[in-house]
């Protein structure tokens, strides 16, 4: 507190001081309790450091001046995939976007993820998403006795399905998919990536029916290759890719 | 601005209709497979009706029927109306699924589009196999000049 103050006595730039701006934030906010059934739009404008992500902008808002601001986030370092929102039109973490990145010259947009019920401000009903999740059984499945030591793998198995492991269900991919907005009835990028992890794993034996699953009305065949959900991924996996791999071992599986 | 969709709308779920089975693995295989053949149809079709030979000018009535003689010509055109209505029906039938919200609207177009598939495909055949240049009793000046009945 103390150092702030004697900055703006001093008014000139000391050595290793961070250059602060401003920064608009527009938010689109529904809270039925005090607004009506109605979402709206509504600006905050905070001082911001170029070090500062779009998370530490809302943290300001929530923290200093609107309470009621309502939005997820647990670990706050993109690892728990709790804040996925829509910044400026694409899906991104809040906490790994930074502010400067995103042109603070002019106001930034800031949605709840599309496609998920909304239930208050930027906090959507994961539910649906996670129902297709379940869906894909995405757990080991093996059969025969249980070893008595590990389950052996070499390194070239594990690499087969090491782009598929790093997914921290933030659902950005799903929802930014144009075809789960549609009527959501769709699995989803992220349910096929999460079946696509166990269904390439050497040591997993629920391949087939995981593929069946897939193979359903909404499952990978209603993937248009459209792209949104590999520019979406906050952890670079290659989504679209993974779809793809499981729509050609549903292929070679059929013919 | 992009309209946002009615908070607390309800999404999917558990409440989806499976529907498993390799129908849509051979619609998906279906529409690369046709895809290629109807490159070479089209562009062959192309080719001999507006490059070969006389060109463009060559072509008239005389001229189709003249193909249309040949069960070469009969089994590639047939070919094409074929496999580019299934492609194209399927194409759009994919666009509406992907589009249409309100299950009515999907259920019109659709309907609306697998009739005039339905139309166009026996039309279509129809006329390949019973093209007759030269109708009997037909008014003599709406015939082609080669008609000599």
């Amino acid at each position: 507190m103390t150092a702030v103050a004697e900055r703006s006595a001093a008014a000139e730039p000391k050595a290793g001081e961070i250059p602060s701006f401003e920064v608009t934030l527009k938010i689109r906010r529904y809270t039925p309790e005090t607004h009506g059934d109605e979402a709206y739009w509504e600006e905050h404008t905070v001082t911001a450091h170029g070090t500062d992500r779009l998370l530490d902008a809302l943290h300001k808002i929530k923290w200093e001046s609107d309470g009621s601001l309502t939005f997820r986030r647990s670990c706050a370092h993109g690892v728990c995939g709790s804040d996925a929102m829509r910044i400026n039109g694409r899906n991104r973490l809040a906490c790994k976007a930074l502010l400067k990145d995103l042109n603070p010259d002019k106001p930034i947009t800031v949605e709840p993820i599309k496609g998920l019920p909304v239930i208050k401000d930027l906090v959507v009903d994961m539910e649906p998403f996670f129902a297709s999740y379940r869906e894909i059984m995405p757990f080991l499945i093996t059969t025969g006795t249980e070893p008595s030591r590990e389950r052996l793998q070499s390194p070239e198995q594990r690499a087969r399905f090491d782009d598929t492991t790093k997914c921290i269900l933030c659902a950005a991919c799903t929802s930014s998919c144009p075809v789960f907005w549609t009527d959501g009835q769709y699995f989803g990028p992220a349910a096929i990536v999460n079946a696509h992890r166990f269904i390439f794993d050497s040591r997993d034996e629920g391949g087939a029916q995981r593929l069946e699953i897939l193979n359903d009305k909404e499952g990978v065949w209603r993937c248009r290759t459209t792209f949104n959900c590999t520019e979406a991924c906050p952890r670079g996996i290659e989504v679209t890719k993974a779809i793809q791999e499981v729509k050609r071992a549903m292929i070679t599986r059929a013919f | 601005m992009t309209t946002i969709s009615a908070p607390r709308t309800r999404g999917a779920g558990p409440g989806r209709r499976t529907s498993r089975g390799n129908w849509e693995l051979y619609g998906w295989v279906f529409m690369r497979a046709s895809g290629v053949v109807l490159l070479v149809l089209i562009f062959g079709h192309l080719f001999v009706n507006l490059v070969a030979g006389d060109g463009i000018s060559a072509i008239d009535f005389g001229f189709v029927a003249g193909k249309w003689a040949s069960p070469f010509w009969q089994v590639w055109d047939l070919l094409m109306l074929w496999l580019a209505m299934i492609h194209g029906t399927n194409g759009v039938r994919t666009i509406i699924n992907d589009y249409a919200e309100r299950d009515g609207t999907r259920m019109v177009l659709k309907l609306a589009l697998y009739v005039s598939f339905v139309v166009v495909v026996v039309l279509g055949t129809l006329v390949i196999f019973t093209f007759d240049p030269c109708p009997p009793n037909s008014p003599a000046d709406l015939l082609p000049s080669f008609c000599t009945a």
